[in-house]
């Protein structure tokens, strides 16, 4: 059986289709699993995503690109592929792509997450024969807490922020992240400001039927605006910068699944780490892939190497996978890639 | 546990000074005796020799999570720190634990050192299911002896200060020397009433800043002082009821390792308090640290290294005379009466006087600092004749004003990831001089790069591996730096034949190729150099 994916200049491209999954560059068919920067690159001819993440990929893209629409589970033929989307539990619109052909079923799964959140489809596990997965956070020390007890935590350094009169900025990717904290938290604390990033994210979220508190623009804040008790969302690179200033006293906090660690909470420098992440930890990676009863894992961004290894050690036939995707990176420049351009 | 945890987890993740201090003072308000005790005994740098070998720790867990060793090991080189990798990979517990800080420490953990190793493989077991993720971490750096928290001693003395309204230099200098984390101690620390202080107890040492060499604003050279800096040990010679201590500033009583230093200790009047540094001296003077390392590096000090390597006290400043402070003396007068003792009481070279460097102006005392390579010092210190003996580092009264260090340009040729807020990047180089066609590591440096240029060099060395040797990569020979260090010496166990001292990076050198780095023949220069002068 011929490889339904395979890895070229382009980006992961399917012969038999011949249509591109989210490649790195431009391309007549791009298939995008969903919307952050590493895996929707502007400039291709024509472009397919699920109808939930038609908005936020809009945005994002050039404002003349075509951009086709399907809905979680249904189904397109392309020279006699079998193509579906399927929810991925990443961000909103996010979907696995699956593949059949000639019986032969491969599943891309882009970036996803097991555990489900308000502002996105919950993940489907999906039956095929080769798994191509990605592995951001590919070792055992990843172990989500529950989200509700993050997001408790979250509320009580807001509300303690509040009493001793301080602002809480909280930084988190302006796509996906950013809406899963707003989601999440108790508006009753404060007023809500964002970053110019993330509030043009939420319009497209409320745009798409997801249901986030009131929040405010920080650029469009009064000059005397009293900051003290707010929380502010704006993304990672907003740190550090002369943005910041406004706000006077105030406690910064990082939401990633990355703050798990204590060596990255403090290459961070902000004051406290909440680890809440938009990809499957190592159990949910682990359960991911036997869920699906692939004979044949691709394992792609991420720790790749240890992965593959462990898969191997269990007696399934694992291989590296050598894309440009990048999912959620714990050094700095991502961000700018992540972000695009910043807040004025 | 439950709290010190906490505790330890707020000091960890904030930067902001008044944030510690206010956890601090909510801690010690609010604790036991007992564990206020053991508190300061951690938070002051204090701990535990490793009580168990970390193999068997990394065993265990592993065994207990079921994954394998290489594992465990991917896992340790992305976080960095052992006690956090074993206690991120143990299955969560999240109600946490009970038994107060005291309990856990004289109880389970203490007593490990005497165990037997199945003893020891039980009562970790047992203590890791019974804690929760975060006090598992602090719980594993007790044991391993590698605790340690983001605090100066400046702050937990003023945390204290604010809970007992006690004095912060009366707190620091309770807190000095050694102690039992007993409630007692504890007790007695926040007493507004002074106890009778122990017999042994230095005074907290009062540290120079380094200078940026501007130092024609320092205003008339005749208020300062100026002493050759010494390169050695910083001590408190005490002499009190009859009883000699020797201390470092790391506050290790020192005396049963310079036991020639205690028959001129014995000499000194009771009631009196030197401070000063420990050289390693011969009749040829001074000799280099790397020698004096040779005495601090052994248990028992045998004759010929008694007679190889012999030291002295240099002594600069007079903290107690007579049994009475007078650390708030201006130092031109204790300095007179610290010579008084030295001339008139002391008949004994192994404690002698570290002499004034007199010059006319300050560029006179800039031409003699030149020379401080001669002289086999570091510099020169400058100390207001009119300064009190302050507690901690001050500001504008001490300077220290060091030489320029040796610099060299060297190629990156293995690294290694960092530890700690440098998990998982690669940051521990090691680098390499030429010697004809080949390139011979002869240093290793961690420090000295911006966070953009480490993670640049961790891109680096990524893509441009020639091979693994287990944490360590080798790369491709072309990224160039300049180092600095401060002494060169002969090494015979170095392949390079060289030993430099205190390596760090100083800048990357873009516009050097590798071919333009230093060679092992001019590094020899400088050595031979500073032998000639």
């Amino acid at each position: 059986m011929a490889n339904l994916v395979t890895v070229t200049d382009r980006g992961l491209y399917c012969e038999q289709g011949d249509f591109y999954i989210d490649p790195w560059k431009a391309v007549p068919r791009a298939v995008i699993t969903h919307a952050h920067g590493d895996h929707a690159r502007r400039g291709s001819a024509r472009y397919l995503t699920t109808v939930q993440g038609r908005q936020v990929l809009k945005t994002r893209m050039d404002l003349d690109a075509a951009i086709d629409t399907i809905s979680y589970g249904e189904s397109v033929v392309m020279n006699g592929v079998n193509l579906s989307l399927h929810p991925a539990g990443h961000i909103l619109g996010s979907a696995q792509v699956r593949i059949e052909f000639q019986g032969e079923v491969w599943v891309v799964s882009g970036d996803y997450k097991i555990d489900p959140d308000g502002t996105c489809e919950p993940f489907v596990p999906l039956a095929c024969q080769t798994f191509i997965t990605e592995c951001t956070f590919g070792l055992p020390i990843y172990r989500w807490p529950a989200e509700s007890g993050v997001l408790d935590e979250i509320n009580r350094w807001w509300r303690t922020n509040r009493d001793e009169e301080r602002a809480s900025v909280i930084f988190a990717y302006s796509l996906g992240k950013a809406q899963r904290v707003l989601a999440g938290v108790d508006a009753s604390i404060g007023p809500i400001f964002c970053h110019g990033a993330v509030e043009r994210v939420n319009a497209d979220y409320r745009n798409s039927g997801v249901t986030l508190p009131e929040t405010h623009y920080v650029g469009a804040a009064l000059a005397k605006q009293d900051w003290k008790g707010t929380l502010i969302v704006a993304p990672p690179s907003a740190n550090g910068t002369p943005w910041m200033r406004k706000f006077g006293e105030l406690s910064t906090a990082f939401a990633s699944g990355w703050m798990q660690v204590r060596g990255v909470r403090r290459r961070r420098a902000v004051d406290r780490g909440f680890v809440i992440s938009d990809h499957a930890d190592w159990p949910g990676l682990v359960s991911a892939i036997r869920a699906t009863q692939a004979k044949r894992v691709l394992a792609t961004h991420g720790r790749t190497g240890p992965m593959v290894r462990w898969l191997q050690e269990s007696g399934i036939d694992a291989a590296p996978l050598h894309t440009e995707f990048i999912g959620e990176r714990d050094d700095i420049e991502i961000d700018a890639v992540e972000e695009g351009e910043a807040d004025a | 546990m439950k709290q010190f945890a906490a505790l330890y987890r707020t000091l960890d993740e904030t930067t902001k000074t008044t944030l510690k201090i206010g956890a601090m003072r909510e801690y010690f308000s609010q604790c036991s005796a007992g564990d206020g005790a053991w508190a300061v005994y951690f938070l002051s740098g204090r701990r535990f020799k490793r009580l168990i070998p970390t193999a068997r720790l990394r065993e265990w867990c592993a065994q207990s999570c079921g994954i394998p060793g290489w594992m465990f090991e991917e896992c340790y080189g992305a976080v960095g720190d052992l006690a956090e990798t074993l206690a991120l990979l143990l299955p969560d517990q999240t109600e946490g634990s009970t038994g107060s800080l005291t309990e856990w420490i004289e109880g389970r953990i203490r007593p490990l050192g005497s165990l037997t190793d199945e003893e020891r493989h039980r009562t970790i077991l047992s203590a890791w299911a019974d804690l929760s993720t975060p006090e598992r971490f602090v719980f594993n750096k007790l044991v391993t002896g590698e605790f340690r928290v983001g605090v100066a001693q400046q702050m937990v003395v003023r945390a204290l200060a604010d809970v007992s309204g006690i004095e912060a230099p009366v707190i620091a200098h309770r807190m000095m020397g050694t102690w039992e984390p007993i409630p007692e101690y504890f007790q007695s620390l926040l007493n507004r009433e002074t106890g009778e202080s122990d017999v042994s107890q230095p005074y907290p040492f009062c540290l120079a800043h380094p200078s940026n060499g501007d130092v024609q604003t320092l205003g008339e050279l005749g208020d300062w002082l100026v002493e050759w800096k010494w390169d050695g040990i910083r001590g408190q010679i005490i002499r009190r009821d009859g009883q000699s201590f020797v201390w470092s500033r790391g506050e290790e009583p020192m005396l049963e390792k310079f036991p020639e230093l205690t028959s001129a200790s014995n000499q000194l009047p009771d009631g009196t308090v030197l401070d000063g540094e420990i050289l390693a001296w011969n009749d040829a003077g001074v000799l280099p640290f790397s020698e004096m390392q040779r005495r601090i590096g052994r248990k028992t000090i045998g004759k010929k290294l008694l007679s190889e390597v012999p030291v002295r006290f240099v002594a600069f400043d007079l903290l107690e005379e007579n049994g009475i402070d007078i650390r708030k003396l201006p130092f031109r007068e204790r300095r007179l009466r610290l010579e008084r003792i030295l001339v008139e009481r002391l008949d004994n070279k192994s404690i002698s006087l570290s002499p004034l460097v007199s010059a006319d102006s300050w560029e006179t005392l800039a031409r003699l600092r030149a020379t401080s390579r001669e002289q086999k010092v570091e510099g020169m210190m400058l100390k207001r004749a009119d300064s009190e003996y302050g507690v901690g580092r001050v500001t504008g009264l001490w300077w220290k004003w060091k030489i320029e260090p040796y610099t060299c340009d060297a190629v990156l040729i293995y690294a290694q990831r960092g530890h700690g807020r440098r998990a998982s990047l690669y940051t521990d180089y090691t680098f390499a001089a030429w010697d004809g066609e080949a390139l011979v590591p002869f240093a290793k440096a961690y420090s000295g790069l911006t966070d953009a240029e480490i993670r640049e060099v961790d891109q680096y060395v990524r893509k441009h591996t020639l091979e693994q040797f287990g944490p360590v990569r080798s790369v491709t020979p072309e990224l160039v730096f300049e180092l600095a260090f401060e002494d060169i010496q002969d090494s015979k166990r170095h392949k390079s034949g060289i030993a430099v001292r205190f390596p760090r990076i100083v800048r990357w050198r873009h516009d050097k190729a590798a071919n333009q780095a230093d060679t092992l023949d001019s590094l020899r220069r400088m050595m031979r150099h500073k032998h000639a002068t």
